[in-house]
């Protein structure tokens, strides 16, 4: 009987760690659904603050995964503001002060444009199998859709966020749900993907919510316009002399 | 008075006392002075208006919780309230960078901005903060995107008058801001939280930068006489706060007195307290020495109080006698100590305390020279308590006359 009843037990979790494949196996996944050599995106933000809303616009020119090129284009008091990533140097440029000055120390904590990402979250390696280890966790629905959910635990000291629990969908490989953490376990940032496209093969969340819970208001939507996936990218755009073309 | 025991040593007790009560006083109400006057200038006005999110925030000047449509309340503001003089303001934060020939950074620093309205001549705001005086070196600001630097920060960052450096903030709404100033000249205000790092700029200019037209973080309102006036400040600020009492609006207006805000209230209670609790004690050490004195001169003066009381002197009489003395002695000490320590107060009034070097690294809004405040309570203050501490000492002293029996007296004395 009680080998009957051990079986019973442990059909289901076998079966479940059967079919689940490795944390590893998932974020790889996830990465290779993300990233390619080159690509141009073009995004609106709508930031809900506490005082209304307010759009943002930029168009991105990004290179591998380390260099970024991005041009505010809405609204009118921020055209023409731009930003140069090269891996962990950070420069913007406005034309109304014609200065190009470098983003480091405390001012990486600042929001972007206002919204609830901060510039911290742009320097980031997006690869997230570069920056944490994981572990398969569960098995849930979100918005309808099965996923794997993965506990993340940082492989270094210095990533901004120590922990994260992502919900990657079983079939399309692309995160749903994400949930960023502090070293003390606190909650600082949540994401949520509203919608899913597929371009050039690859899954995309085109709509996401972040939301820092530090922070008051509705959060910010983060809307995906176009993309390109290995587009081609003029290496021109990568140098503090194009900020001022 | 030939007598010293009797007349020296209890006029230089009064004296002494009376001179610290007088100087204590003078010294605790410079301070009080002080910080009330460096507060409403550079802090919270006599009274000011804020958003109600802004004020549960202020020692933040959270600009994203300011207020919008200023031009509509102050307006208002100096229709139903023209006795005071009315001024928005903004406090803001950020980096100042300095460019080079290339104009890359050159030299960069954190910087505690007050946004003023510098360019309107009828600003109350060349009063209040005193502006003209405070100039080091360039000129005061006559245009748009003029700057004023403390002196101490210019010179760290080598930055000269007509030069330009950018002020890196963040906007209303939380964005990242740039926006370029020229110097136009450096000020010294004489308080360490100001002079190691403050920037001052018109108000137009900082609200172009943060992106909040017609914003201000905060409304203040003076008392053309340049004092608080608390009973009417409360008077003003709940007449105020009545008509958005029933607003859930957290961006809806309120006001708030110099005493109610940035932690004052207690501290200027503290001072009270301190005040009455030092003079009380300099009071009551006063009257108890001054009773062991008194004791003391009675017991010296036994044989002489036995003989008057023999030779049938009545005892009302010599207690009266004493008595007098006593209002004599405390007259004298009060007088001679009164004029010591209105003089030292006068002195620490003209002249003051240099405490920069104690303030150097405090975020207090209050001057490094600290001076000593003599008003015409002053006078008083030492001079009752130290008539009537002398006097109560000896009436207790002094009780032990009617004790004394007269068919006893021979004995006594004889012996």
């Amino acid at each position: 009987m009680k080998r009957i009843l051990r079986l019973i037990v442990m059909v289901p979790v076998a079966a479940f760690w059967a079919q689940t494949p490795s944390g590893d196996e998932i974020l790889k996944k996830v990465d290779l659904n993300m990233f390619s050599e080159n690509k141009v995106v073009t995004a609106g933000m709508v930031i809900h603050g506490r005082r209304g809303s307010r759009s943002v616009e930029a168009k991105s020119w990004q290179r591998g995964t380390t260099d970024a090129f991005t041009e505010y284009l809405a609204p009118a008091r921020d055209r023409g503001t731009k930003m140069l990533k090269l891996v962990n140097q950070l420069w913007t440029y406005t034309p109304s002060t014609d200065r190009i000055i470098m983003i480091s120390g405390h001012m990486l904590r600042q929001s972007v444009m206002g919204s609830d990402l901060s510039y911290e979250d742009m320097m980031e390696d997006p690869r997230l199998e570069n920056l944490y280890s994981v572990k398969v966790s569960a098995e849930e629905n979100v918005n309808g859709r099965g996923c794997w959910v993965c506990d993340l635990t940082a492989k270094r000291e210095d990533i901004a966020y120590f922990s994260r629990k992502i919900w990657v969908d079983r079939e399309r490989f692309v995160v749903l749900k994400e949930n960023l953490y502090a070293k003390s376990g606190r909650l600082l940032k949540t994401l949520d993907v509203r919608e899913v496209a597929q371009v050039q093969g690859r899954w995309v969340a085109k709509s996401v919510l972040y939301k820092d819970v530090l922070k008051e208001g509705e959060g910010t939507e983060f809307l995906v316009k176009s993309i390109v996936f290995d587009a081609a990218v003029p290496d021109y755009l990568f140098s503090k002399a194009s900020l001022r073309k | 008075m030939r007598d010293r025991s009797r007349s020296l040593f209890p006029v230089l007790i009064v004296s002494a006392d009376v001179m610290l009560t007088v100087f204590l006083h003078a010294y605790m109400g410079g301070v009080k002075a002080v910080l009330i006057h460096s507060a409403a200038h550079y802090n919270t006005g006599h009274v000011r208006v804020m958003t109600r999110a802004y004020a549960a925030e202020a020692d933040q000047s959270p600009i994203d919780l300011a207020m919008l449509g200023i031009d509509t309340l102050v307006s208002g503001l100096r229709r139903s309230h023209p006795e005071l003089l009315w001024t928005p303001r903004i406090g803001f934060g950020g980096l100042l960078d300095i460019p080079d020939e290339n104009g890359e950074t050159r030299e960069q620093a954190p910087v505690a901005g007050m946004a003023v309205s510098l360019l309107s001549p009828n600003s109350p705001e060349w009063k209040v903060l005193d502006i003209g005086k405070a100039i080091v070196r360039g000129s005061l600001p006559q245009k748009p995107g003029d700057l004023l630097v403390a002196d101490e920060l210019a010179e760290k960052l080598h930055l000269k008058p007509g030069e330009t450096a950018t002020l890196i903030s963040s906007t209303m709404y939380g964005g990242m801001t740039t926006a370029n100033f020229t110097l136009a000249g450096t000020v010294r205000f004489g308080i360490s939280a100001l002079d190691r790092g403050a920037v001052i700029a018109d108000l137009a200019d900082i609200q172009q930068a943060l992106d909040m037209q017609n914003g201000a973080g905060e409304i203040l309102g003076f008392f053309p006489d340049d004092l608080y006036h608390e009973d009417r400040a409360d008077l003003i600020t709940a007449e105020f706060n009545s008509c958005y009492a029933d607003s859930k609006d957290p961006f809806s207006p309120v006001m708030g007195t110099l005493r109610s805000q940035s932690g004052l209230s207690d501290l200027l209670d503290y001072m009270g307290f301190f005040s009455v609790f030092i003079v009380g004690i300099f009071v009551a050490a006063m009257s108890i020495v001054l009773w062991n004195a008194g004791l003391t001169g009675s017991l010296r003066r036994y044989g002489e109080i036995g003989v008057r009381l023999a030779v049938g002197e009545d005892k009302g009489h010599v207690y009266r006698s004493m008595l007098a003395e006593a209002l004599m002695i405390g007259a004298a000490g009060s007088i001679f100590g009164t004029a010591i320590g209105l003089a030292i107060s006068y002195y620490l009034q003209v002249k003051g305390i240099d405490i920069g070097s104690v303030m150097e690294n405090s975020n207090l809004m209050l001057t490094n020279v600290i001076r000593a405040q003599v008003t015409p309570f002053t006078y008083a203050i030492g001079f009752f308590p130290g008539v009537l501490a002398s006097f109560f000492g000896t009436a207790a002293a002094g009780a032990g006359i009617y004790r004394r029996q007269t068919s006893q007296l021979f004995k006594e004395l004889e012996a």
